[in-house]
């Protein structure tokens, strides 16, 4: 019965699929945690309902021999965990997708003779332990066993997670889980389902976190002490992040009553010093509109992070789409400069939101960190982040008598003051102002001399752009464009196509473009853009400010991420023509 | 004004008109400052967008001149961020009680250390005569032509029946009362509205300087811990009580915010342990 073996994959994706509250997530966590410390190399991603129960929602978890980190089409082995699960995934099940599960569950939805079916009666086994809720951790112990993880390594996992329960719930799960050990080890040496990934050879302990913990580090790395911001998905994983860590990095949390509050507070605290930040997603950066202009005027640095969703209104509110870079480039009336970055890693998501803060406080300016729901809750492992490449960079002066907050300077940047540091007194104002911040209606003198001195500081910002990143040869013939999360699913499509013309540019800043960018694109015979939206908005930027045209575009727009496959798929074909 | 106060600017061209209360509310102000012996470096004032939002522009102190209605949010995260602050929040009864009335409810639940002074003139002022929050039923303005047919929002209940630290009203043609009502509203421990009735001669010919002083009368004999009899003497319509409505002292957001809770150093001044961050999460 060979027919079960996966041991010529070198990566294996694992879906779990069933009904909000059924403990998936449970599972996700316990199995990326304790593989990863195996040393598999692991990543995972989600795609769920906006509700609290019921509906059907999925995980993805890829064990590689390889570093991973994107989302692929193809299932090894499916678990479905409700009697929607294999209609919610039937286009992703092949004759080759291993499902496990109860009858009961598929029975009506395939032909259980044509498919790999092993059936396990999950519930029933459940029970015998003592209650439905331990049919989790059987799965757990399941897949845990197929990989031959180091039972240690599960049993203080399952200890850890369960301490506050008691030792009677800490010992029902460790016979749940043995119970998963047993029936995989049957398994293995009656259907022949056989594993062979490789566990990776670095020595050192990897770091395993979502987008959100990683944006969060970033920002505890960046110095953040104040963060204030009102819960909207997906960025509310960054906001319990560091609620979380407040007391270990004296970081002030507090929940907004709306976000034109959080950002006027969050402004109100930089103004006081504070390396301050909000995080939201697009209807509520939609509010802070005002707020972002106050900043541009007031030259008042803060970090707003934007993790996007599908739009127009309420649209998708747990799908993903990188639909809101118009709105963030566009937002605010007036001129006045601003940054946007978009990282693509989970790396670049610690050293960007890092640098968010720098940039803010030297520009005093707002930065803008556009991620997006599959980015926040995308984990996979990656090496830790080297801390002595980073520091905090604080450009705050102590003001004397007569201190002008918007004194004219060379590069339009005005020593930053705060009030109660120094005998000056720090006047902001959000009216069009003098040097010394009162309220003026000179208009020929003062008005354009402010103007002038706001876009000077762009000047600035434009010498201290981010490069994109091109992975392949600089000679190629082709070239993929791409910004912000779609980063790890490109490279991945494009290491299976493995063709040595066709190289990828990827922009982690997008706004303001670094100067190459139309170097770049004129040396190549086609360039493709590729993004997550329905207009190409990177395109419309693109063509604004290099007046390059990009006419090949992939774009998707449903509310789900690019997988690899569908990549590999649509970059062939125009390749082909 | 006599003698010169240290928060008198000079040569300033204030954009009031002549008659209009906030001059009286602007020299008290600066009086009650002098007498509680606050020095201007230390003193922030923030203000949102109007004509009472201009008072910061004319006293000689740091301010925050934000946006129209977001001046608390702004007071708030100030007061948090450096607690050594006197924060003080001044701006019209659009402003305060119309654009920004959710900060207004949600700064009286988080009960910060600032204070929130109000100049309700009953009007729009600087964009020329609107109807306020506060405007009467049936006054009439260029827009509201067949005058106003909402009830008028009553700040003070709306204040205690959120149980907020401390709320009182005076009248800007009383400078004397003003002041001591200043005074007492900054000196007190958390969220201090004072609601200030200020005639506006120009575009409010309803609420006149002889109308309010026909209807303005002193509390007393007044419990200001009596949450139910300050409820009662708020919600007066006919007349306009004056004095402290209601005190109710409690933990302030800065000493219930865990930040402050062993280390009173403001966070500014904190810096951030690296270190620790590597131990943490390396
Ligand atoms: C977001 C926004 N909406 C509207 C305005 C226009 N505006 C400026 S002040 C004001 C009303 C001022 O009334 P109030 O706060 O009572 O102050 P007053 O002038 O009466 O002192 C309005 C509507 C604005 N500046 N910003
Ligand atoms: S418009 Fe009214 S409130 Fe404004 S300055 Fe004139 S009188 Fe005062
Ligand atoms: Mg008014």
């Amino acid at each position: 019965m060979n027919s079960f073996s996966l041991e010529d994959k070198e990566d294996i994706s694992i879906v779990l699929c069933g009904a909000a509250g059924q403990g998936i997530q449970t599972v996700e966590q316990f199995l990326t945690h304790v593989l990863q410390e195996d040393g598999y190399n692991v990543a995972a991603t989600k795609e769920y309902m906006s509700r609290v129960r019921g509906g059907t929602n999925s995980t993805e978890i890829r064990i590689s021999s390889k570093r991973v980190s994107a989302f692929v089409d193809r299932i090894d082995i499916f678990i479905p965990l409700n009697k929607t699960a294999i209609a919610r995934q039937r286009k992703r099940i092949t004759k080759d997708t291993i499902i496990i599960s109860e009858s009961e569950l598929i029975k009506d939805e395939i032909d259980i003779s044509k498919y790999k079916v092993i059936e396990i009666p999950w519930t029933e086994l459940a029970q015998e332990i003592g209650s439905k809720v331990y049919l989790n951790t059987i799965a757990a112990g399941l897949i845990a066993e197929l990989f031959q993880l180091d039972q240690e390594i599960g049993k203080k996992y399952l200890r850890n997670r369960f301490a506050s329960k008691g030792e009677e719930i800490i010992q029902k799960n460790f016979e749940a889980f043995n119970k998963g050990c047993e029936i995989a080890d049957t398994l293995i040496s009656e259907k022949g389902l056989k594993i062979a990934i490789k566990k990776s050879s670095k020595k050192d302990k990897e770091l395993l976190y979502n987008g959100a913990s990683a944006v969060g580090m970033g920002a505890i790395a960046g110095g953040c002490n104040f963060i204030c911001s009102y819960p909207m998905s997906p960025s509310t994983g960054v906001l319990v992040f560091l609620a979380k860590h407040a007391h270990d990095f004296d970081i002030l949390v507090e929940q907004a009553e709306d976000e034109i509050a959080a950002i006027n507070a969050g402004l109100g605290a930089a103004y006081a010093g504070a390396r301050a930040m909000v995080t939201t997603s697009g209807g509520g950066f939609a509010l802070m509109g005002e707020g972002l202009s106050l900043s541009g005027i007031i030259e008042t640095p803060i970090v707003i992070h934007v993790a996007q969703r599908p739009g127009p209104g309420t649209g998708l509110p747990t799908r993903t789409e990188q639909g809101d870079l118009e709105l963030v480039l566009y937002a605010g009336h007036g001129d006045f400069p601003r940054i946007i970055l978009a990282p693509g890693s989970l790396q670049d998501a610690f050293y960007i939101t890092q640098k968010a803060f720098n940039l803010a406080d030297k520009f005093q300016v707002p930065v803008i960190i556009l991620t997006d729901q599959y980015f926040m809750d995308l984990y996979y492992n990656i090496p830790p982040p080297d801390i002595s490449k980073i520091s905090i960079e604080k450009h705050i002066t102590k003001t004397e008598k007569g201190y002008k907050r918007y004194k004219y300077t060379e590069n339009g940047i005005s020593p930053r003051g705060i009030p109660g540091y120094g005998e000056g007194l720090v006047r902001a104002d959000s009216d069009e102002h003098t040097e010394d911040g009162f309220i003026t209606e000179d208009l020929d003198v003062t008005r354009v001399k402010m103007v002038e001195k706001r876009l000077k500081k762009f000047d600035e910002v434009k010498k201290n752009v981010i490069p994109p990143d091109l992975l392949g040869t600089d000679k190629y013939k082709t070239l993929i464009i791409g910004w912000g999360s779609t980063f790890t699913a490109i490279k991945e499509a494009l290491d299976i196509i493995a063709d040595k013309e066709i190289s990828f540019l990827h922009f982690k800043q997008v706004y303001p473009l670094h100067q190459k960018t139309k170097e770049f694109l004129e040396k190549a015979e086609k360039v493709i853009i590729i993004e997550n939206n329905v207009t190409s908005q990177f395109s419309k930027l693109i063509k604004l400010y290099t007046g390059f045209e990009i006419k090949n575009k992939i774009l998707k727009f449903n509310g789900m991420p690019f997988s690899v496959e569908e990549l590999v798929e649509k970059i062939k074909k125009i390749e082909e023509v | 004004m006599s003698k010169k106060n240290i928060f008198d600017m000079d040569d300033i061209d204030i954009a009031w008109c002549p008659g209009c209360g906030d001059f009286q509310i602007l020299t008290t102000l600066k009086e009650a400052l002098v007498e509680l012996d606050i020095k201007p470096n230390n003193l922030v004032l923030v203000s949102g967008i109007g004509q009472a939002a201009k008072t910061p522009q004319y006293l000689n102190c740091n301010f925050f001149n934000g946006l129209h209605g977001r001046s608390l949010p702004v007071a708030w995260a100030i007061k948090a961020t450096n607690p050594e602050l006197v924060v003080i929040a001044e701006s019209g009864d659009g402003c305060s009680y119309g654009e920004g009335g959710n900060h207004f409810i949600h700064t009286v639940r988080r009960n910060p250390n600032i204070t929130n002074f109000v100049h309700n003139n009953m009007i729009y002022g600087l964009t020329k005569g609107q109807a306020s929050p506060t405007s009467r039923f049936g006054m009439k303005t260029g827009i509201q032509v067949d005058g106003v047919i909402l009830d008028p929002f009553n700040p003070l209940t709306i204040a205690i029946g959120l149980d907020a630290s401390f709320v009182a009203r005076t009248y800007a043609g009383d400078q004397k009362h003003m002041k001591e009502m200043m005074i007492k509203a900054i000196k007190h421990k958390g969220y201090a509205l004072l609601d200030i009735l200020q005639p506006c001669v120009s575009f409010n010919k309803l609420n006149t300087y002889q109308w309010f002083k026909e209807r303005i009368y002193y509390l007393e004999n007044h419990d200001p811990t009596n949450r139910l009899e300050a409820l009662k003497r708020a919600a007066e319509v006919e007349k306009f009580p004056l004095g402290i409505f209601y005190v109710n002292e409690k933990p302030t957001f800065e000493e219930n915010t865990e930040v402050y809770h062993t280390n009173k150093k403001p966070i500014y001044k904190r810096e951030r342990d690296l270190k620790k961050f590597s131990e943490k999460f390396l």
